[in-house]
Order: structure tokens, then sequence, then C-alpha cells
């Protein structure tokens, strides 16, 4: 572990545009914090926060002048691995037969700047459903293995947060190149790194850094021992699984689905959720068809359309189908929880429903 | 009647019924035959029987006028047809015609009605039984009803 | 990196023919329009088929899995892309990908009586399977087909029903919700051939195509007489974008149609049978 300045942030931007990467990283876009391509420190929120609820995401200045001193904003790292609009491949008319062209564009080198712990946790959650089961999407897998992690551990966990309950944070574990902790105070402000690769412990060497001393380890310690306690949300997962299973009929769907809006938003902004459909299109003259994947939405109604009509016609079964399937059938599918604990689907729901409170509210009124 | 008994106990809605009931029972019974075409008994008409089919098929049907017969269900081999005798005004509501060659176990219906009365325990057995007709019956009513595999 | 094959891409294959089975139902037979070929199929697996421009839908294979390089498809013409594929005409070309899911138990069966019941399209499925009885005959029991359909213009496969009919190792037996016409034949729901059907439901197994509310109800016909939950399989049927499990539509609980299913032994799925909207 070493401790690298400020001015060491700019020289690791500059080596990994050298390397031909482009940087990915949080900036301030229409009063949120969003992940677009960045140039230099400076595009970095420097200064904001962000305050968050149920419903709630609010930008504030913060008092001090810290790169990473917000939580998460409404979007993930999916949208450049997993691409909210994807063209799979162009066909083109031969007479009474046509032609396939394969989407073969060249896919960017992206470096990522400040992943959170959870939204590492995101990456490897869609690793396993589209590069380790029986099929891999080529399209997912060139973009993921071209990409370099800054991760940044989590000192400031916000409202919505509770990755503590999913064992998913707040310091990153595993799946990063380098990982940051920004120690902050009145005499200092620099940055403790940590290469979890070849790749990132080869860029760590070219950057100006001197050795970390036990007292900054034990500084960045600490400050993740106390974000680890000021999760604004907690989520009791011992044994969720079968309590949800148990309860697909509890009358609380009915009650969620009250206030839900079937907006999708949930899973528009959770960095696990992997739905997609398909849009078939042609040119007008009709001689070029395209086939298009898009993000998709378990809580649309065409979502389950099979001839004849939705099997979940109601929004009570779409919201059922969410949760249960993030914290009950995710395990059964893919062996872990599809729930990171970020708080973005509370933070962005517009009525602020709450997936910790309605997990909780079920484990002490169950109906079996 | 010895014959008829046995018949009788052997088919499966007589099925593990005690061999005293059934030989009470056998009393009510006769054989029938009906060729091809023939009507069993006819919407309207008195209904009196309760018909154990032993071979061949039956046609339940309701004339439509301008439609012609409508074909509710067949009725062959193993099943049994027939319960209006069992409830006033003891009418039948089809047509029952065979479809092809039928034998069949007929039961007088007032002579069971009046056996089930003089032995309330048999008439409690063989209402289950038939209940457990009507309430098949009506079950398979209901998927004929929703048209299950229609487009809508 | 070494390239990986892209799932998603369809391969070309050529329409042969195509059989008109009832009014809004038909059968196509396809042949690789390249030197690219699908896997061969097991009997109860699904492929899907792309039209060029309009879309791509999935369809259970109608054929017979010993002859894999003709591909049958038989489909009722119900949405936007099975109407246009209802107008195809021999020498078109439309992409196939899969073969995708589980399959019917045909090694399980070996040596055991085999009662396949089908409602409606539900026979499709199915189809290859009953190929495969006919064909290894000798390696099964008592082979019975209890098939249900709407009317008698709504059967499926008729000359092959018949054919089937007239073999002497094989039980077939058919009725109509609604008679029509002539119809001499059974009328009633299909669970009622059940009870009639001869096969021992202790070493038997059982499979169930066609809507859900029908194999519901076999299923319960099937346990009233005797035939343990562990020897009954149904296929489902859900909404498909993908086959490959990466779009998510599929889902009936903990599994993906397209790749825990179509084909599931009943207590797998017991538990999800009844509850709504699942």
């Amino acid at each position: 572990m070493v401790i690298i300045e400020p001015q060491g942030l700019s020289a690791l931007f500059d080596a990994l545009k050298q390397k031909g990467y482009q940087l990915i990283g949080p900036r301030v876009v229409d009063q949120a914090i969003i992940y677009d391509e960045i140039g230099s420190p400076e595009d970095l929120p420097v200064g904001w926060t962000d305050e968050q609820d149920a419903g709630v995401y609010r930008l504030r200045k913060r008092e001090d002048a810290r790169y990473f001193g917000y939580v998460v904003g409404p979007q993930s790292w999916k949208k450049f691995l997993h691409l909210p609009i994807l063209k799979l491949w162009e066909a083109q008319r031969d007479g009474p037969s046509f032609e396939i062209i394969p989407n073969d564009e060249p896919v960017p080198k992206m470096a990522f700047i400040g992943v959170r712990s959870c939204e590492l946790q995101a990456i490897a959650i869609q690793d396993r459903i589209f590069l380790q089961g029986d099929f891999v999407d080529p399209h997912y897998r060139s973009r993921r293995e071209n990409i370099f992690i800054v991760a940044v551990n989590c000192t400031e966990p916000g409202g919505t947060c509770f990755c503590a309950s999913m064992d998913t944070g707040p310091r990153a574990q595993s799946g990063y190149d380098l990982a940051i902790t920004e120690l902050y105070d009145a005499e200092r402000h620099v940055f403790l790194v940590e290469a979890g690769s070849p790749a990132g412990e080869t860029l760590l060497e070219q950057l100006p850094h001197r050795p970390a001393t036990e007292a900054d380890i034990q500084q960045a310690h600490q400050l993740l021992e106390q974000a680890g306690k000021k999760m604004g949300r907690q989520l009791e997962t011992e044994g969720l699984k079968d309590l949800l299973y148990d309860n697909l009929e509890h009358p609380h769907w009915q009650k969620i689905a009250e206030r839900c809006l079937s907006c999708a938003n949930c899973t528009m902004v959770c960095p696990t959720c992997f739905c997609t459909t398909v849009e078939d299109v042609t040119d007008l003259t009709g001689e070029t068809a395209m086939r298009i994947r898009k993000w998709d939405s378990c809580f649309t109604s065409d979502f389950s359309y099979i001839h004849g009509g939705s099997i979940r016609a109601s929004t009570y079964s779409r919201y059922r189908q969410w949760m249960t399937h993030k914290l009950a059938s995710w395990h059964d599918q893919f062996g872990t929880s599809g729930c990171v604990g970020c708080g973005r689907c509370i933070t962005w729901c517009p009525v602020g429903i709450d997936i910790t409170e309605e997990a909780r509210f079920i484990r002490e009124n169950p109906v079996t | 009647m010895e014959n008829l008994e046995k018949i009788l106990a052997q088919h499966p809605f007589f099925k593990d019924m005690s061999p005293e009931h059934v030989a009470y029972l056998a009393g009510c019974a006769a054989n029938a035959r009906y060729d091809p075409g023939d009507f069993i008994f006819r919407n309207g008409q008195p209904a009196n029987q309760f018909f154990l089919i032993r071979y061949g098929k039956v046609s339940l049907e309701i004339f439509v006028p301008g439609k012609g017969a409508v074909m509710i269900e067949t009725v062959q081999e193993g099943n049994v047809m027939g319960w209006s005798w069992l409830v006033p005004p003891y009418r039948w509501h089809f047509d029952a015609r065979a479809l092809e060659l039928t034998r069949a176990i007929v039961m007088d219906g007032e002579c069971l009605r009046k056996k089930c009365a003089e032995d309330p325990r048999l008439g409690y057995e063989l209402m289950s039984r038939i209940a457990r007709l009507i309430e098949e019956r009506l079950r398979a009513t209901q998927l004929q009803l929703i048209d299950i595999y229609g487009k809508d | 990196m070494a390239a990986v094959p892209d799932p998603m891409i369809p391969i070309p294959y050529r329409i042969q023919t195509v059989q008109r089975e009832t009014d809004d139902t038909f059968t196509l037979t396809l042949t690789a329009a390249s030197s690219e070929q699908i896997a061969p199929f097991q009997a109860g697996q699904f492929n899907m088929l792309y039209i060029f421009g309009v879309g791509e839908v999935p369809i259970s294979i109608s054929g017979d899995p010993s002859t894999p390089e003709k591909l049958v498809h038989t489909t009722r013409a119900v949405g936007t892309v099975t109407q246009a594929m209802q107008k195809l005409k021999p020498g078109n070309v439309i992409g196939i990908r899969g073969p995708f899911g589980s399959h019917w138990p045909l090694e399980e069966a070996r040596g055991n009586d085999v009662v396949v019941i089908a409602g409606g399209i539900g026979l499709a499925p199915l189809r290859p399977v009953l190929y495969t009885l006919v064909k290894y005959r000798e390696r099964f029991g008592k082979v019975v087909l209890l098939y249900g359909s709407r009317t008698p213009e709504d059967i499926l496969f008729r000359r092959e029903l018949e054919k089937w009919r007239q073999r002497f190792d094989m039980e077939v037996y058919i009725t109509v919700d609604r008679a029509t016409g002539n119809w001499r034949g059974n009328v009633g729901v299909v669970t009622k051939l059940i009870p009639r059907a001869p096969f021992d439901p202790y070493s038997c197994v059982a499979m169930v195509c066609g809507p859900e509310i029908m194999m519901y109800y076999s299923v319960l016909s099937l346990r009233d007489q005797g035939v343990p939950t562990e020897s009954i399989y149904i296929s489902m049927e859900r909404n498909m974008k993908c086959a490959i499990g990466f779009c998510g539509h599929c889902q009936y609980g903990p599994a993906f149609i397209c790749k825990d299913g179509p084909v599931f032994r009943f207590d797998q799925v017991e538990h999800l049978f009844n509850k709504r909207e699942i």
C-alpha cells in the first residue's frame, strides 16, 4: 500500500489515458452525480455530496474539498458493460434469403474511476450471468475484458445504503485493479492506494508515491469501520430466501401495489438487473434489418406477454417477481443474492418504496 | 341374478362397495342393449333409470333448433349416466343416443330410491359415489366452458 | 482473446414445405441453407425462429429426432411473427437458433409404460416423443396417447394419428370439447380419458403438454389413478426473447423456462403451479 497526493491522481489519469483508456468517472450533471467521460481530477464532484432517502436525492455542497465525498448516483457501471441499447447484428436481404452481419464494432478500453464496493459486487454478479453460465454474451465479454477498475472505498455511506447487511462493502474486497481510500483531515488530503491486480501494480509503480505508514493504514481502517456503522438502512438476510418463497401469497404484496406505479425505475437504477428485450427493425427500403437489444423491466406489461395476455397483469405480481428475484430466486439461479445493498431502488422510487422495509414487514408478519 | 351381481361388482362405479350392498342393489338391475342410433332416453321424458355402460358409446346431446343435435359429452365403457331419477321432477334434461352397439346395466330409479330410504347407510354410500360423479362432470363442464384451447 | 460464438446469431434455414394443419396452425419443414447447421435436438426442445425484419419467436420442434437435418416446426398463427411466418413460401429463408431447453424423459421411460397426454397445439412438442416411441417400440411397455382438441377441425396431425391408432401396440384416444359436423368420436375434456387408459400407474412415465389448466387437471387425474408425482412431466410456456437465460422474460420462480425447462418433472414446479401470476 502506498500514499499518493492529489497530484498523483492526475498522474494516474494521465497514465491510464496513455495506455489508451477512456476515463469514465463521476461528475456533476443536471444536479446529480453521474458516470460519464472525464478528463482530469477537476471533473470529479469535488466538494459535493448527496443526501439520500426513500424517494429523495439532493446534491449538497460539502464543507471540505473531497473528491469522493458522495455516495452513489442514479447510474451504475452496468450501462458501460451491459449497454442500455445494443445492436446485436444486422441482416442484409438477398432475394428470398438474407445474410447476417455480426456487430463487431471495436470496443473502447475503459477505466472506471471511483467504483464503490457494492458496485464491484454488482459487476461480479453480472459476470456470473453473462460469462459464467452455459452461454457467454460476447458483447458483455469484450467490454468486460477491456476495463481497468479504480475502486474507491466508501467512507460516506448514504441514507439508503445497506451494503454492510449484504456483506458487499463498504471496503472493496476484490475485483479491482487499484483501490483508493481518500484520507482527509485538517492536516492533509491524500489517497491510500492498494493494487488488486498485476496491471494495477505496474501502474502504481509509475505514479509518484511514498510507502504507506502504519498510521495511514490505521486511519483508513477506522474510516471504513465507522462507515460500516453508518448505514442508513439495514436488511436481515438470514433465512430471507425461504421467508419470501413461503410468503408468495402474502397480502402485503397487494399493499405495496397500492403505492407502486410500476414505473420500472428500480430496475433501471439497479446495478444487477439484467433483463432485456429485443427489437427487430428494418430500414425504409426493407433491405436491411437490425436486431437491437434494450434494457427491459419486469414491471412492464409486455414483459410477460404470451399470446393472449400478460402472465403478470397486476402490479403486485410484478413487484413480487422483482423482489423475490432479487432476494430469493437469484440465489437459486446464480448462487448469490441479486441485491448489493446500494440503495438506489429506494432512493429513486418516486413513491419511496423501500425493499428493506417490505422485507422486514413480511418477516415480522409472516403468513404461512 | 347372480350373474348381474357379478357384473355390478366389477363395474368401476361399484368398486370396493360391500358385497351385501351390491347384492341388495342387484335387485334393481337389468340388462339392456342398444343399437347404433337408438335413443336411450329423450329430453323431457320421465327419468327412472341409472345406466352403467359395459360396452359401446353413448352421446349425451341437446337438440338446438336450427343447429341440430349438439353433443355435450360421450359416455362409454366403465362410465355411468343418468341421475335425473334422483331428484324431482324425475325428468331427463338431455337426449342419450347410442353411437355404437351399446350394452348396459339399467337400474330402476324408483327401486334404488326405495332401497336407499330403507337402508340409509347404503343410501349415503350410493349418494357419495353419485356426488363424486356430479362433481367430476361439473369440473369437466367448467373446463369445456373456459375453452382452454381457444385463442383468447 | 479467443472469439466466443455469439448465441444470438441465427443460422439460415430454407423452407422446404409449408403444410396447413388446421385453420390457424401450420407446419414448416426446413433444411440448412448453408453448410452451417444447428446441433441435433432432443424431443421436447425448441428453437428460436427469426423472420427477416419482423422478429423472432420460440417454437417447439415437432419433427423426428432421428432425422434432425430436417427441421420441423408446427405453430399457430397468433402473433405478428407467426402470422408473417404463415405467409412464407418454400424457398424462403428464415433464421434458426437452437436447440434450447430440457427434453422429455425418454431415457427414464425405457422399460415403463408411457402415457402421452396432449391438449390442443400441445401435441406438437410431443410428436418427437411419439416418433421415438414408435421407432423404438420394443424399449417401452404399453404406449398410450390421449389427445384433447377444441373441435374435430382443430385436430392436428390427423393422418399420423390415424396411422398410430391402427397399430396394435399403441392406444390412441382422442376427444373434443365441442363436437361439430358428423364427429363420431369422444366428446369431453381430455382428463376424462385418463381413467380408461390402459397403463400401469406404478410403472409408467406420463408426459403432458397443453394449456396450464389442462396440465393441472391431467396431473390430478393421473394421481387419482395412482401415478406418483415423480413420474409426471409437463412442458411450460412463457415469453422468451433470448432463449439463453439472459433476457429474464421466461422466469418462473427460480427457473428460467428456456434453460431449466420447458420440460419439468411436475414436482419441480408444483409449488408454483397454482400461484397466481407467478
